[in-house]
């Protein structure tokens, strides 16, 4: 690979490459084949389909809160529509698309494979996984149709249970199931991931993106429950009147907020650290490196999960509770920023003599890289207390929370599809096109929620649809870069349609990378492996895949 | 339709030239062994998940047990401990008959499983019909929160025939409010406690069929094993919530 060149695609020549004639899409037919398969590929398939037709819902309603927005006055939706918009947007987006999005497909699709294994352990509960998302979605789709709910995605108590009229129960309900597809999915990793590893394959051989969705498994399968039983008690609350979270019974409301945000907090972090995992295969692939401080990053994976479920309370710092649990969970919430910080400069120095090219899942991973950093440090901010007592409940937070969750998870979703495109469907996508809406998601995503960082800090508190007439100018800013941002997430969705039927033959390899992913055919055997791999070299070896091409040896498909 | 497809791995026939394959072995598994030390892992980790289920509800309980203890020990003397200890005893009972399950599939012996199957399940439901009877006790008295909550039986304690004096510490009205905290949770604890009862008897039925089938009796035990694990947690849960709904600060009536 010489300095000078422009790209490391490699596809086969067009005139004679054929998709493999045995592979896992046409390896049956039918729809019912669809549904009732046990492949985790064909499942993630599914997946893929499911959250981003969610995505576009959450995205509609977006757009509905930003039309709203665009003037000061309340005049294009009610103000209990409005509510019930940005809750919708909230819950369709966090648990139908953000919690699953790159565990549930990209992970579901690689893990198996990245480790050298057939299956996940156990394929009857990743399908079921799947219904469950379908059942729980099915759930907070009924509530929307009913009339929707209008307690923000956090169902906050007592609104929730005994002054919203809305239907809180329907779309708890959902929330509820859909989270049980989230821990059966985090346990078949941790499982696949412990017991399933081919021949060789030790813990620090595995590829980070495995580390990462491991790490992110964890806190599913021990945050979600709590999150359960949560939504069990509001249920129980709102139907039968119990009195755990009334303060006219004798119960706590604040206890609510801590069991939700035992999960929530986590979760932010469920959603966040698997995309951390596409990065690192990203940036080692296009830079033509190993990642730098292999160890320290996946170790830091772990660190996020662990710090992660002792940083909960600083959703609750002007919620009443006591100043030294206050102090203490902020000087906590500051330790989180530690590992964060660890991946960001190791992914850095990734790049630091590496030979980088700018494919779309690079620009991807770069734009994630500042997005997330700028979400990351706000965090910080909003971590202190002081800046907390400002800061919370305004623009900032929301500023803040979608940095990290769409300049930096959705670029990471984004940048992983594209990444792995080739070997989930076997051809590329137009690479011309798919740069220009990688820049455009960039720049639309930043005069989206920049201003806001702004609004926030002039004190626009979120949730209410009118605002005094200073802050129009930024809110016009914010509503015309949710446009762009439209634009840059609709063109993706035509044009990897399109890359189905007319996108040029991939290849086993086109990127010339090293993960055992890239060693087999595109799209792969049901199977995954003809024969179970024996590892015998650490991740990211170019120099051993540089040795192996040498001796290339046609593979069977 | 999971891999139908068996990649042959030289290895594979090697490895088990002791016993036959089972039917039940999965392709995507290179080795029964690593198949069944999946599924019980995984089991493992599920119960993992019901800790943190059933934790929110235990420190909930802890938290307000600390805030209103005069109207915890009120309200939990009014849970019966005969009945409670009963209850106790027959899950254990059921417990033993599971475990004894185990072994009657590990040594192949169907008309024992059956038997054993039968028994868990049929100690199993005994323990749903004490709870039964200690949840209309509760109807009656209207110790059900809710609208027809009602603190009397709290706030004026029933006389003592022989001394006269009232059988318990009388609470002042806003405390013995706060009994309905200790019956919500008294409720949603067991009640979910019951669930998972019932969810359990559920699957004793299917295994049961299955048992009976002979899909057990020929060294594939794998599902038995990871239902009795499934079974003792659920003992195990109760025998949590028994000391803490009913024994904690007893005191002589």
């Amino acid at each position: 690979m010489s300095a000078t060149s422009s790209t490391i695609v490699s596809l086969p020549d067009q005139k004679t490459a054929t998709l493999p004639k045995k592979n896992y899409i046409n390896a049956e037919d039918g729809l019912m084949s669809w549904l009732t398969t046990g492949d985790h590929k064909r499942i993630a398939m599914l997946y893929l389909i499911s959250i981003t037709f969610f995505f576009l819902i959450g995205g509609i309603f977006a757009g509905l809160i930003r039309l709203e927005l665009l003037t000061p006055q309340p005049d294009l939706v009610a103000s209990d529509t409005y509510n019930k918009l940005f809750s919708m947007h909230g819950i369709v987006m966090v648990f139908l698309f953000l919690v699953p999005s790159v565990p549930a497909t990209v992970g579901n699709f690689l893990i198996p494979i990245m480790i050298g294994a057939k299956d996940l352990a156990f394929p009857k509960i990743n399908l079921l996984s799947w219904y469950l998302y379908l059942a729980g979605a099915g759930f907070i789709l009924a509530a929307m149709i009913l009339g929707g709910v209008d307690t923000g995605w956090t169902f906050t108590t007592p609104f929730s249970t005994h002054f919203s009229n809305t239907h809180v129960v329907t779309a708890g309900l959902g929330v509820f199931i859909a989270g049980f597809s989230s821990i059966f999915t985090g346990l078949n990793f941790i499982v696949t991931i412990h017991r399933m590893r081919a021949p060789g394959m030790t813990w620090f051989r595995m590829p980070l993106f495995v580390w990462s969705n491991y790490a992110a498994s964890i806190l599913m399968v021990l945050g979600t429950p709590v999150l359960a039983i949560t939504l069990v008690l509001v249920v129980l609350e709102r139907t039968i009147h119990i009195g755990v979270f009334d303060p006219t019974l004798g119960g706590d409301p604040l206890l609510f907020q801590h069991l939700f945000w035992f999960y929530s907090h986590p979760a932010v972090y469920i959603m966040i650290l698997p995309g951390m995992g596409v990065i690192s295969e990203v940036m080692s692939t296009f830079s033509r490196k190993r990642v730098f401080g292999y160890t320290a990053v996946a170790f830091s994976s772990v660190a996020i999960a662990l710090f992660g479920f002792f940083v909960w309370a600083h959703h609750m710092f002007i919620m009443g509770v006591s100043n030294y649990s206050a102090l203490v969970f902020s000087l906590l919430t500051m330790l989180v920023a530690v590992p964060s910080a660890i991946k960001v400069f190791n992914w850095a120095f990734t790049m630091q003599k590496g030979s980088i090219t700018f494919e779309t899942p690079m620009l991807y991973a770069l734009a994630f890289i500042g997005l997330f950093t700028i979400g990351g440090l706000t965090g910080v901010f909003l971590g202190s207390l002081g800046m907390d007592i400002h800061l919370t409940e305004t623009y900032f937070i929301v500023a803040h929370f979608h940095y990290v969750m769409v300049g930096g998870m959705l670029m990471a979703f984004l940048g992983g599809v594209h990444f792995w495109w080739p070997k989930m469907v076997g051809r590329m996508y137009p690479e011309s096109l798919s740069k220009l809406s990688a820049v455009i998601t960039f720049v639309g995503f930043n005069l989206t929620f920049m201003p806001q960082f702004i609004l926030g800090y002039l004190g626009m508190p979120r949730r209410y649809h009118s605002y005094p007439a200073e802050y129009q100018v930024m809110n016009v800013l914010s509503t015309a870069g949710a446009t762009v941002l439209g634009i840059g997430f609709l063109l993706p969705l035509i044009y990897l349609a399109w890359s189905l039927k007319y996108g040029a033959i991939a290849g086993n390899n086109p990127w010339q990378a090293t993960g055992l992913e890239w060693q087999i055919q595109s799209p792969p055997l049901t199977e995954n492996f003809v024969e179970t791999p024996i590892v015998t070299q650490e991740a990211y070896d170019y120099e051993w895949l540089a040795h192996k091409t040498e001796q290339e040896v046609t593979t069977v498909g | 339709m999971d891999n139908t497809i068996v990649a042959t791995h030289e290895s594979h026939a090697e490895e088990h030239h002791h016993h036959a394959s089972l039917p039940q072995h999965r392709h995507h598994f290179e080795t029964e062994e690593q198949q069944r030390e999946a599924g019980t892992f995984g089991m493992w980790l599920f119960l993992l998940t019901e800790i943190m289920f059933f934790g929110g509800l235990f420190f909930a309980y802890l938290l307000y047990r600390n805030w209103y203890n005069p109207a915890f020990v009120a309200a939990s003397n009014q849970l019966s401990i005969p009945l409670g200890t009963v209850n106790t005893a027959v899950l254990i009972t059921s417990g033993f008959f599971m475990a004894l399950a185990v072994w009657a599939a590990e040594v192949r012996k169907k008309g024992m499983l059956v038997l054993m199957l039968v028994l868990t399940t049929v100690f199993g439901l005994g323990f749903l019909g004490v709870k039964y009877f200690e949840y209309k006790e509760k109807w009656e008295k209207h110790h059900i929160p809710g609208a027809n909550f009602d603190i009397s039986e709290f706030v004026n304690p029933p006389l003592n025939p022989k001394t006269g004096k009232p059988t318990e510490e009388p609470l002042a009205p806003d405390m013995a409010q706060k009994t309905q905290v200790f019956f919500s949770l008294y409720f949603a604890m067991t009640g979910m406690h019951a669930l998972h009862m019932i969810i359990g008897i559920g699957l004793l039925f299917w295994y049961t069929a299955r048992a009976q089938r002979g899909d057990f009796s020929s060294g594939y035990v794998a599902p038995i094993e990871n239902f009795a694990l499934y079974w003792h947690f659920v003992d195990i849960v109760w025998i949590f919530l028994f000391p803490l709904l009913y024994l904690i600060n007893r005191h002589p009536v």
